[in-house]
């Protein structure tokens, strides 16, 4: 439904996006996700048509969109700060929109109560923007972009300044919302826990390029590379000298997955790989930091000649800062990334 | 112009019609086909008439007069220099002799004797070979005095040049720059033809020791410095004497309500320079013709009569019949000073020059 | 700050996008032409006119003016007048930024109303009026027998009775939306109050106190009114001495070579002027400026506000006040009675009349320039604009540097040919007008602007909103405040506007302050008395226009 072909835009000397091609389905949730300054933001400008491209096409339904100005363009675009109008109550910014493609007085009555009722804020029509409570603010401008039902509604950072049990219930709420209304999204995040919790497919994006495009369960257990790898959070990536069903490591000799190619690798050790042993047996490493997760604990490891290690282990067995530990490895949760491998 | 300049300005041109066309403030009236039937008079702020007089010339000539008011005399005369080429319109009337030089110096006006001319005083109709313009006023300039002033202190109000450097009339009179002010000009003027061209200097250094005070214009001087005047009382003005015009009195007198018996300031006769005021036909006029019947108008004896209380001048008319209001407060100076304009255009230059230097610095 | 927000900037755009920038500068088309054309051709005409001989500039004539005394004199003059002039308006007007900006008292609105009143009347009225201060048996005189007519004090202070207000305004807007706070903040980390000032807010009002001085610098410049009212024949400024060269002895090529040398001058200060402003819209944490004002306490602040009021009393209010008493110096209305009749014979119009002209006049010049200043506002919006249209902004003031009379002569000589024969149409009074009032409306509107975030029209053009229906729909309804108030600004400025009126030719139908000039102009008692109670008509009118602008001051106001 939506295609971008080569889509690049340069600011000067810098590029924003490079090459970016990205299809988006009907009905489909995509999550652009990546670092500041990774190019995500102007890819939604792109397609809102508020940035000109470079070089490059974006096509919509198969028409293309070079020349369409912004409001001709039939998509939807949320701020990430909403940027609500202030001169106009909730209601009026609802309908906004629906004046704009000539709705009557009624249809825009109609469907500003449909609207507010949606997004929970049913008879808050008359209320004044000033008074609305960021979470508020936030399902009146979702209200508004989804008003004039456009054919692809994109979300810039949606939930970005909203406190964290606000924006995990909210993302639930949107995901639902969405799957009822069979809204084709296109959202920005730099947050992974939003992104994976609200997209049917997540695109990683690094220096105007996308460097990882997947399902959710596809990203987080395959990471392509080590960027998207420690982008997601991941911290135990090394260089390794992968042969038969072991490597070499910093962290000594680890065991490999069957079929693991061959030869100098990057690995990622997932925290749940990394296994507490008595300290006899295994690594012996010095915990550093615990850091409690809410479901497990985060223990930060320190052997005596390599890097810290990560690892997760239940409330209950979770060693105290200082405790000498030893660290065995799970083949299961090791992964081979792709990408230059790294000198170990 | 260029084409590029003429297409802008067509296309802003547009513009500003469209928005004139708007507006109710008919003034602009017609220039192109209606051109030969309106008369434009070019004029100095002190222009008035009345309607009546104008709109029977109106009926009478078949002609629209139009009036622009173009700041005082001298600029009103530098403004119809700066458009010789394409004048704003066809007679210019207010160049005095103090300035008619710079309007000959120029090539300002065309040949034209007015129909009733012979009926002017000779002494007044200058420039009898090219004819070019018509004496239409006079009018004196002189000191005027404060009678109030002269009664409180019984003391004699001074009557000439003379009596000004007198002690007894120590810090009474202010006057005007003779740079900017064309009564301060006509005031030095004045005193350059009574004592000549070498002594008038002589007379403005006693003058200077007698404490003449002087400030910019005639505004400053009548309305806050003469104790006389309706403004100088309530600005509290101390100088009893002050270079004004002869009609000064009897406007003093018009203007107030009610109006007194006598009026509260004389003038000192033997201190008059005479001024006379003359109209011309613009050289590129577009409507000569009626420029024409306008200057013939402008020495109708109808509108020499109406002339006195409306500018406060003396028609040049002898019969011209002059108000009472007029001759009951003030009467025409006898012996005024007078200086042919050509010797004013040699000599007002250097004479300004001198005069700032001796009394202002 | 979060993350997601420093992207935003980093990812915004550094040059505008093509298309965009096209149509900015296509809006800025009407304010050229119409600044190339009412402006600069004319002056350029008149510059050419008196230096330009059979073809040649003769560029010689600069050093040949300047190599004369009275000249260089005049220069001198100008300049430490000037600067003096400045010295002393700040030094007087600041303690009167720092009352109106954090103290509340009653009548505030109103004072600020009257205290704005002198700058936008004619020099020739205030010339009069304030000789009643400093003049033969005004207060001075009454209370100590001080005289400062003729004087070069009775300039300065006239200066600084114009300019109270520009000081009060451009220095105070900004004072009382500057958070109390962050000066609390630094007393409770141990600076003394002296030092709390000294630190953090003088540091914040800096580019505003600079802006204000400059501009008092351009206006005390420029004096002319002031200068030969009360200057007396001795003084003269260079805007005075163009006057005479132009006006009176006819010197075009002088005129000219002292044009260019004041054109050089306040160009070089509205270079300055622009970098100051551009410094003063640097991020201030800025809040509503009713929080900031309290009642005064304690013996100390209620001195302030007694010395300050005093000084507003003496230096600005009692000059206005003698004004109206004079209007009524004759029993039963007279003088105002007078206005209605046309047996005066100065006017072929009742005088009263003058007031429906002005008002005229002032509509249609309001109208000019709020459609000028308000298309070049919305070009010049963008702060990252080009250089080129960064150096527009300070051209639009340049009208505000020049001679009125060069301007008015200009129009003469440029103007003359048909479609643009426009010497005796009653327009030309209005487009000069306009040309001090655009300025003023560029100035006030443009920190609104540039206030809108960019990205709410971008909400508003992803909703369906064409670029007209956007700026009719976001920025419209935000700026329409600072219209007002803009709009209110130029109004009065035209009229009260007197120097190029008075040099453009025109049928006979006066504005105020002509009608004024030239009743002043006329001996007799009920001819005074009218200019008097005309004067204060124009003073109400210009009073009234003012006040209702108090009630709809923006938030974030502009420079006047």
């Amino acid at each position: 439904m939506l295609e971008l072909d080569e889509a690049t835009v340069r600011f000067g000397g810098r590029t924003a996006l490079d090459a970016v091609g990205l299809d988006v389905a009907e009905h489909e949730i995509v999550c652009v996700l990546g670092p500041s300054g990774s190019g995500k933001s102007t890819l939604l400008r792109v397609v809102a048509g508020l940035q000109p491209l470079d070089s490059g096409r974006v096509f919509l339904d198969g028409r293309d969109l070079g020349g369409v100005p912004a409001h001709k363009r039939g998509v939807g675009l949320m701020f990430q700060d909403h940027q609500l109008f202030p001169q106009r109550d909730v209601g009026g910014n609802v309908a906004f929109g629906l004046r704009m493609h000539g709705a009557s007085k009624a249809q825009q009555g109609i469907r500003v109560r449909e609207l507010l009722e949606l997004v929970g804020l049913p008879g808050a029509a008359s209320r004044a923007i000033a008074s609305l409570s960021g979470g508020e603010q936030q399902r009146v401008a979702l209200a508004r972009a989804l008003a004039p039902r456009p054919r692809l509604l994109m979300l810039d950072e949606p939930l970005g300044q909203l406190d964290r049990s606000l924006r995990e219930r909210l993302v639930v709420e949107l995901r639902e919302l969405f799957s009822e209304l069979g809204t084709t999204v296109l959202a920005v995040t730099h947050d992974q826990g939003e992104a994976f919790a609200l997209a049917d497919r997540v695109v990683v994006m690094r220096d105007g390029r996308i460097a990882q495009s997947g399902t959710p369960l596809e990203v987080w257990q395959r990471p392509a590379d080590e960027f998207v790898a420690r982008f997601l959070g991941f911290e135990n990536v090394v260089g390794a000298s992968v042969s038969g069903e072991a490597a070499d490591t910093p962290w000594g000799k680890v065991p490999m997955p069957a079929g693991a190619p061959q030869g100098e690798v990057t690995l990622l050790i997932r925290p749940a790989g990394v296994r507490l042993v008595p300290s006899a047996e295994g690594l012996r490493c010095t915990v550093a930091a615990r850091t409690f997760r809410g479901t497990h604990v985060s223990v930060h490891l320190q052997p005596e000649s390599a890097p810290r290690l990560e690892a997760a282990c239940a409330l209950r067995d979770a060693p105290e800062p200082g405790d000498e530990v030893g660290v065995a490895f799970d083949a299961a949760e090791i992964v081979v990334l792709d990408g230059a491998p790294i000198s170990p | 112009m260029s084409t590029t300049k003429k297409f802008v300005a067509v296309a802003v041109g547009l513009g500003l019609v469209t928005l004139s066309a708007c507006t109710s403030s008919g003034s602009g009236d017609g220039e192109g086909a209606s051109e030969s039937k309106t008369v434009t008079l070019v004029s100095h702020d002190s222009w008035a008439a009345s309607k009546s007089v104008i709109s029977d010339f109106e009926k009478q000539s078949g002609y629209q007069v139009k009036v622009l008011k173009d700041g005082d005399a001298v600029q009103a005369l530098n403004k119809a220099i700066l458009t010789k080429d394409n004048p704003q319109g066809d007679v210019l009337f207010g160049v005095d002799n103090t300035l008619l030089s710079r309007a000959f110096d120029n090539d300002l006006f065309q040949k034209y004797e007015a129909k009733d001319s012979d009926l002017l005083p000779p002494e007044y109709r200058i420039d009898q070979q090219k004819k070019r313009v018509t004496p239409i006023d006079f009018g004196d300039i002189c000191v005027n005095y404060d009678k109030a002033y002269f009664e409180e202190n019984d003391l004699t109000p001074p009557e000439s040049f003379d009596d000004l450097v007198k002690p007894e009339y120590k810090d009474l009179l202010v006057t005007e720059n003779a740079s900017t002010s064309s009564p301060g000009l006509g005031f030095l003027l004045g005193t350059a033809a009574k004592y000549g061209g070498d002594g008038w200097q002589d007379y403005w250094e006693k003058l200077k020791g007698n404490g003449v005070k002087v400030v910019d214009g005639w505004e400053q001087a009548y309305n806050e410095e003469f104790s006389g005047s309706a403004g100088g009382k309530k600005a509290k003005g101390d100088r009893p004497l002050v270079v004004s015009y002869a009609s000064s009195p009897p406007a003093e007198v018009v203007f107030a309500d009610p109006k007194p018996d006598t009026a509260p300031t004389g003038v000192a006769y033997g201190t008059c320079f005479r001024q006379i005021e003359y109209a011309g036909l613009l050289s590129n006029a577009k409507n000569a013709k009626g420029g024409k019947a306008l200057i013939d108008f402008l020495i109708s004896k109808k509108f020499q009569a109406d002339m006195p209380l409306n500018m406060f001048v003396y028609p040049m008319r002898e019969d011209a019949q002059i108000p009472e209001e007029f001759t009951k407060y003030g009467a025409p100076a006898e012996d005024s000073e007078v200086m042919a304009p050509k010797d004013i255009a040699k000599n007002r230059d250097q004479w300004v020059k001198s005069w700032t230097s001796l009394v202002l610095k | 700050m979060d993350v997601a927000r420093t992207e935003v900037r980093a990812g915004r755009p550094r040059t505008p996008a093509p298309g965009k920038s096209a149509a900015r500068l296509a809006l800025l088309v009407v304010p050229v032409v119409f600044f190339a054309l009412f402006f600069a051709y004319p002056v350029a005409a008149i510059v050419a006119r008196g230096l330009k001989v059979d073809g040649a500039w003769q560029l010689g004539r600069v050093g040949e003016v300047l190599a004369q005394s009275d000249i260089r004199h005049v220069l001198w003059f100008t300049t430490w007048q000037a600067l003096v002039s400045t010295a002393l308006t700040l030094l007087i007007a600041l303690p009167g930024a720092y009352v109106f900006a954090r103290f509340d008292f009653r009548g505030k609105q109103v004072l600020r109303a009257v205290i704005t009143v002198p700058f936008v009347l004619p020099t020739v009225v205030v010339g009069t009026a304030f000789l009643a201060l400093v003049g033969r048996g005004g207060l001075l005189d009454e209370l100590w027998g001080v005289r400062l007519d003729t004087t070069v004090w009775a300039i300065l202070l006239a200066h600084v009775f114009f300019n109270y207000a520009v000081v009060v305004r451009t220095v105070g807007g900004l004072w009382s939306q500057l958070d109390p706070r962050q000066e609390e903040a630094a007393r409770v980390l141990g600076a003394s109050r002296l030092a709390a000032w000294r630190k953090v807010t003088l540091p914040a009002l800096g580019p505003a106190v600079a802006a204000a001085a400059l501009m008092v610098f351009l206006f005390t410049f420029t004096s002319f009114g002031v200068v030969q009212i009360l200057g007396g024949p001795t003084f003269a400024t260079l805007e005075v001495e163009i006057y005479r060269q132009t006006s009176e002895i006819f010197d075009l090529s002088t005129a000219a070579v002292l044009t260019m040398i004041q054109f050089v001058a306040v160009g070089a200060i509205l270079a300055v002027h622009a970098w100051t402003v551009r410094r003063r819209e640097t991020a201030l944490r800025l809040v509503d400026a009713s929080v900031t004002a309290r009642r005064p306490r304690g013996a100390g602040q209620w001195a302030l506000l007694a010395a300050v009021l005093g000084t507003a009393a003496v230096l600005l209010v009692l000059p206005l006040a003698v004004l109206v008493q004079r209007s009524l110096d004759a029993p039963g209305f007279a003088y105002y009675k007078a206005l209605t009749s046309d047996e005066s014979g100065v006017f072929l119009v009742p005088p009263i009349e003058a007031v429906g002209n002005s008002l005229q006049y002032a509509l249609a010049a309001t109208a000019l320039a709020l459609l000028i200043g308000g298309l070049a506002a919305a070009a010049l919006t963008r702060r990252d604009a080009g250089r080129l249209i960064r150096g527009f902004d300070a051209l639009l003031m340049l009208p505000l540097g020049v001679s009125a009379v060069t301007v008015g002569f200009g129009f003469l000589i440029a103007l003359d040919e048909p479609p643009l024969d426009l010497r005796s149409s009653w327009i030309l009074v209005p487009l000069a007008q306009a040309l001090v009032g655009v300025p003023f409306v560029v100035r006030t509107m443009l920190p609104v602007l540039r206030a809108v975030d960019v990205r709410l029209r971008e909400a508003a053009a992803v909703l369906g909103a064409s670029p007209w229906r956007v700026w009719r729909e976001v920025d419209l309804p935000m700026v329409r405040r600072a219209l007002l108030v803009a709009a209110g600004f130029a109004f009065a400025v035209s009229l009260g506007e007197f120097g190029a009126t008075v040099f453009i030719a025109r049928p006979d139908n006066p504005t105020l302050p002509v009608a004024v000039a030239r009743l002043l102009g006329r001996a007799g008692e009920l001819n005074y008395g009218q200019a008097m109670a005309l004067s204060t008509i124009l003073m109400v009118v210009c009073a009234v226009a003012l006040l209702l602008l108090e009630r709809i001051r923006t938030d974030r106001t502009g420079e006047f």
